[in-house]
């Protein structure tokens, strides 16, 4: 039986300082070594402030993951040398003699299964280490100290997945989830990483690092379990280590260093007292913390009658659940809800496409109005949508001026009509005998106005003229 | 115009126009400049010192609002970050670093327009008992230079005592202030943990130490702690005070006081001077009108070996910063690999520093971390729920600041127990958090005597009175250097 755990180290992006300083948490933007303070550069006599904020925000993310809070957290220290960690140890937190990080014994379910979260703690990520060329054959390692002290939480599941797919598929989740919570952006470079532990039927337990995407994972697990089934197939046994995802080769490489055998010497960090949890920040937090993907998603389909799977892509992902919840009304939120998962989607699924993107709340509004009142069809829909990702226009002047309105006067659609009839003889002769291929012919009226017509209008002219000939 | 000047006449003074700030410190250079080659008080003097005095004095001519130093000189340990002079740790690895930033207390003090008039030595890193484990050289005692005169804090203790300050400010991890102010016959506090801002103290042991000021009177002290106490948004462990002025009702007396004698610390193994310097503080005080009972501490006897196993833990982690990558001596990385780099610059330890960096990895590692660290944080607080229970029973605690008189530079340098004895009496204010001050009391054979008391946790205003009532009963003779 295969079992994995993960290690997923995330980093809070959307607070504004580091966990303990002042300094930017968004350290991407800067030079190298001018994102940084005597504090997260671990200067002699310094000493780190806890940022509350971060605290709050694990809190959050414990809530949304069903773990437990202590009462009182606390941090410890984990000593080791490493070019990157200024202090050379790590503020971090520890379990080990009872549960003091911020969260504990979670849960989340995918496709019926339990994924059992371990912990949540709360960590300052170190610095950046920059080689000319691999890290093996550097001769010049480069340190930027911008990132250090950046907060970061890390989540440790129990070894509850069976295999890379159920790893893939909860990855999917947790990220929407740190997104939805308005805790942390997983788009950015770095921000949400994965360690994978692996073990095969009666195998060693291996650990893979390193990876640098989170869909990678899935492929490097992939990699393992075939590694390891091939070594127990020829009767050699697998050494439990720790082993790095080679992202140029697709393979897993064994790591040198012992790294599993390094004792930490863990223990309290005195400089920051324990924080007391009170029960009213809790009840705080989850009254003003953001709907769960769970509960939008069964509100979409209760309240405004959403097709379950429409609701599933529309709550889980937040940049679609803003837009729907800043543009919906109770009458047009089902028309919206087409609209940004089936239209909009394919123009705004990466980042940058999104941050592109020229759409207001109010034009979704304004064109599901328009369609909902045959002012425009549906394909006129995506049309005008297009237009407005593009110019940013309004949606009336759209409408006009790239002609989408809706001919709906009698008289020009009989023409239409007429046209078609005298084109499609054999089709109108099948539709008198079998009314189900009229469809045929209100396509063929939709073509030759460009899909304006209305369709109502047009099915019901169509019946009438079949009928009196 | 002597410098054995106290803060309060030297404020009049100032305030009158008698006295200016230039002409105090230009002498207290002159002082310095005599004396420093006997003693080795300081590793660095301000050389912008009469300049800043100077600004000062004009601010006062021209009446714009002065801080309460009114340009006085102190000195400060040099393990106390300030900005633009060297803050060396009297360590090799430290030997030219400059701060970017000032300690609270060194901005605090500054602010009040207080001169740092020097850089004091200390052991490396705080690490000793007798200023010896300087890299730049030990401190010499005034009142016999071929004593040590205490330690860490052993520069300031010397500055203060022999007139080349008017206050210092040094750091108490195991009784760094007050071991110095009882070898060179000067008052030194060690405040409740968290009293004090630790943003600029160059971490020995987090947990345990604080900065204290040291001066020639109980009431210097107090003015020096009005203006460093209070809470500090750079250090999340300290604590909210009340900001009292605790100069004001210095001289209540001690009538009605509880006093306990510690028996432990009275008894066996204090020298026989320092025992009867004890026991005539204790009549001294039972005259005042205070009471005196014996209180037993059978805690103590472990303290010592919970310091040095708490206190070695904590500074193998906070001296594994100094890897010499960021910022140290000049020392090339050209043909070494990461960790044999390390090793090769940590070597420039001193053999203190080192053994306790030993000891305190070892005391961490896996498999011996119950048998130690959480062993020595059951005895700290075993002795906390003592003194709890004794300060229930009355208000201050007696006992000698150091067990021995200064011994002779050199003596127990080859034995390192016997130096870490010397802390029996001072260990549990720190191991506790409680306060503890020593003032200066006797003299035997021409060296200085220190008594020492401790109060409950914040009480730093009742320690301050019953200090005061005792050094009002003292006549000491004037340093001799």
């Amino acid at each position: 039986l295969t079992k994995i755990g993960l290690e997923i180290h995330c980093q809070l992006t959307k607070l504004e300082s580091k966990l303990f300083c002042s300094c930017k948490a968004d350290y991407r933007s800067f030079e190298p070594n001018s994102n940084i303070c005597p504090v997260c550069m671990g200067l002699p006599g310094s000493l780190p402030i806890l940022n509350k904020k971060a605290v709050e925000k694990a809190a959050m993310l414990s809530i949304a993951l069903g773990c437990k809070i202590p009462p009182k957290i606390g941090f410890f220290r984990k000593n080791y040398f490493y070019p990157d960690l200024p202090k050379n140890f790590q503020i971090t937190q520890y379990n080990a003699y009872g549960p003091t990080s911020i969260g504990y014994d979670g849960m989340i379910m995918i496709e019926d299964k339990e994924i059992k979260i371990r912990r949540i703690q709360l960590e300052e990520d170190p610095g950046r280490l920059v080689y000319s060329g691999s890290s093996e054959k550097t001769q010049i390692t480069l340190v930027d100290y911008n990132r250090a002290g950046t907060p970061l939480v890390e989540m440790v599941t129990d070894p509850d997945f069976e295999n890379p797919k159920q790893v893939r598929i909860f990855l999917n989740i947790l990220a929407d989830l740190v997104e939805n919570l308005g805790v942390a952006d997983p788009s950015l470079e770095g921000a949400f990483r994965v360690d994978g532990n692996i073990s095969i039927e009666k195998g060693n337990r291996v650990e893979i690092k390193n990876v640098g995407s989170f869909r990678d994972i899935e492929k490097a697990l992939h990699f393992e379990i075939t590694r390891q089934q091939s070594l127990a197939e020829r009767g050699i046994p697998i050494p439990s280590e720790t082993r790095h995802w080679d992202e140029a080769r697709k393979i897993t490489v064994s790591a040198r260093s012992k790294e599993e055998e390094q004792d930490y010497r863990y223990f309290p960090e005195e400089d920051i007292p324990r924080i007391i949890i009170e029960k009213s920040l809790l009840d705080n937090l989850k009254k003003t913390m953001p709907e769960s993907i769970m509960s939008k998603k069964e509100r979409y389909i209760n309240k405004y009658g959403i097709p379950t799977q429409v609701a599933e892509v529309l709550s889980s992902d937040k940049f679609y659940s803003d837009l729907f919840e800043q543009s919906h009304t109770e009458k047009n939120a089902k028309e919206i809800a087409n609209l940004i998962t089936t239209d909009l989607k394919g123009f705004a699924d990466t980042k940058e496409q999104r941050e592109q993107l020229k759409l207001t709340p109010k034009h979704l509004s304004d064109l599901a109005d328009a369609v909902l009142n045959n002012k425009i069809t549906r394909s006129s829909g995506k049309t005008a949508l297009q237009e407005i990702l593009k110019t940013g226009k309004p949606v009336l002047e759209i409408i006009s001026s790239l002609d989408l309105g809706n001919v709906d006067d009698e008289s020009s659609l009989i023409k239409a009509i007429d046209a078609v009839f005298i084109d499609e003889q054999k089709a109108v002769s099948e539709a008198k005998q079998n009314p189900d291929t009229i469809n045929y012919l209100v396509g063929k009226v939709m073509r030759k106005t460009k899909g304006k017509a209305n369709p109502s209008l047009t099915l019901d002219i169509i019946r009438k003229k079949l009928d009196s000939k | 115009m002597s410098l054995t000047i106290s803060i309060s006449q030297y404020v009049q003074k100032l305030r009158d126009g008698t006295l200016s700030s230039e002409e105090f410190v230009a002498k207290t250079l002159e002082r310095i400049n005599n004396v420093e080659k006997n003693l080795h008080a300081f590793i660095s003097i301000n050389e912008n010192a009469i300049e800043q005095a100077k600004q000062i004095d004009k601010k006062i001519k021209t009446k714009e609002k002065v801080g309460s130093c009114f340009g006085m000189p102190i000195s400060i340990k040099d393990n106390i970050c300030t900005k633009g002079m060297k803050t060396t740790c009297a360590s090799k690895m430290l030997e030219d670093f400059v701060a970017p930033y000032d300690a609270t207390v060194v901005s605090k003090l500054k602010s009040e327009d207080a001169i740092i008039i020097g850089k004091a030595n200390l052991d490396e890193f705080a690490m000793g008992s007798t200023t010896e484990y300087s890299c730049f050289g030990p401190s010499r005692n005034p009142w016999n230079t071929d004593y040590v005169p205490g330690g860490s804090s052993g520069g300031s203790g010397v500055s203060v005592s022999a007139l080349e300050c008017i206050a210092s400010l040094g750091s108490d991890t195991g009784g760094s202030v007050r071991s110095p102010a009882s070898f060179c016959s000067v008052v030194g506090l060690k405040p409740t943990y968290g009293l004090i801002s630790r943003y600029g103290l160059v971490s020995f042991a987090h947990s345990i130490e604080q900065i204290g000021p040291l001066a020639r009177t109980v009431e210097d002290v107090a003015f020096i702690l009005n203006i460093i106490a209070g809470q500090d948004s750079h250090d999340n462990t300290t604590i909210e005070n009340g900001s009292p002025d605790y100069t004001k009702d210095i001289d209540v007396g001690v009538s009605g006081k509880k006093i306990g004698i510690i028996s432990e610390m009275v008894g066996k193994g204090v020298d026989k001077d320092v025992q009867s310097a004890t026991k005539h503080a204790i009549s001294t005080f039972e005259k005042l009108g205070a009471e005196c009972i014996p209180i037993s501490l059978d805690s103590a006897q472990h303290s010592v070996a919970a310091y040095y196993t708490l206190a070695s833990a904590e500074a193998s982690s906070n001296l594994a910063r100094f890897d010499n990558i960021r910022y140290g001596f000049d020392f090339s990385v050209e043909g070494y690999e990461y960790n044999s780099y390390i090793s090769k610059v940590r070597s420039n330890l001193g053999p203190e520093v080192t053994r306790r960096m030993l000891l305190g990895t070892f005391v961490l590692s896996a498999g011996y971390y119950g048998k130690y660290y959480q062993k020595a944080q059951k005895v700290r607080s075993l002795i906390k729920s003592q003194l709890t229970e004794s300060f229930k029973k009355v208000d201050l605690l007696l006992a000698p600041t150091m067990p021995i008189l200064p011994f002779k530079i050199g003596e127990k340098i080859d034995d390192p127990l016997k130096i870490y004895l010397l802390d029996i009496n001072t260990i549990i204010a720190n191991l506790s958090g409680i306060p503890a001050i020593s003032v200066p009391f006797a003299m035997a054979n021409g060296l200085p005597i220190g008594i020492q008391l401790f109060a409950n946790l914040l009480q730093e205003k009742q320690l301050l009175q019953s200090a005061y009532a005792l050094q009002k009963t003292t006549n000491l003779p004037e340093v001799p250097i």
